[in-house]
């Protein structure tokens, strides 16, 4: 499946400066991973050591939250758009 | 640089101020030319961290998703964001190191038993290892 991967402005340095990336996959998880595979310095914004997805970096099948659907299992239709929206977290020591 | 005219960071300070002993947050809005960043509006947010607000500050994707709607709308971007440090320093925490993204400009303001103190700018490397300090500028008639 053809499908569009949204790229949030804080990682466009890390994916040729652009703010969509198309990519060929069949699930979620592949299509990330044929993003990560073009663009490798975005690997360590988008996981944890382990390659578990960051708490903090969310990813959208176009309007819904895939840890509502199945997760990187979730199936991919043509034309599909994969967002990838950060939230914003921190806070002092202690 | 970041550029932050004086009215906007009474802007932040007084939002710190009025949070204390809570974290405050809030997002920028602004322009980017040649490496120079200038504020030029600020949008105050709910902390989302009800268990635990005195020491961390969280906003959510559908915010995160408003506020860059928002910056589109004035045509500007969202470039970055400022929280407080109730009774610390304004220096980045490993927390915050673990949750931030690059690119972005991170603001963060001390406050000492409830009055805004030194304020600082930071961003991550692009390698995660640390941030880096920005300058915070407040005179706005150079370029950009
Ligand atoms: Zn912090």
């Amino acid at each position: 499946m053809a499908v569009k991967v949204m790229i949030p402005t804080p990682l466009r340095p890390f994916a040729g400066r652009q703010a969509s990336v198309s990519v060929e996959a069949q699930t979620v998880g592949e299509g990330l991973d044929a993003l990560t595979g073009q663009f490798a310095d975005l690997r360590r914004h988008l996981y944890a050591d382990g390659g578990r997805l960051r708490s903090f970096v969310n990813v959208y099948l176009n309007e819904e939250d895939v840890r509502n659907l199945q997760k990187d299992e979730t199936p991919l239709r043509d034309g599909d758009t994969i967002s990838i929206v950060p939230s914003i977290a921190g806070g002092r020591s202690r | 640089m970041l550029k932050l005219s004086e009215e906007l960071v009474e802007r932040i300070r007084a939002h710190a101020a009025q949070s204390y002993p809570y974290e405050c947050c809030g997002a920028m809005l602004g322009t980017e030319s040649s490496g120079a960043r200038l504020v030029k509006e600020l949008v105050m947010l709910d902390n989302q961290r009800e268990d635990s607000p005195r020491n961390r500050f969280l906003v959510d994707p559908a915010d995160v998703l408003r506020v860059e709607r928002a910056a589109r709308a004035q045509g500007l971007d969202l470039i970055g964001w400022y929280h407080s440090h109730p009774d610390a320093p304004p220096r980045p925490s490993d927390f915050d190191r673990e949750h931030a993204w690059p690119w972005y400009s991170y603001v963060i303001v001390s406050v000492e038993a409830g009055v805004p103190r030194r304020m600082a700018s930071w961003r991550l490397l692009d390698d995660r290892s640390r941030f880096d300090g920005e300058e915070i500028g407040s005179d706005l008639t150079a370029a950009c």
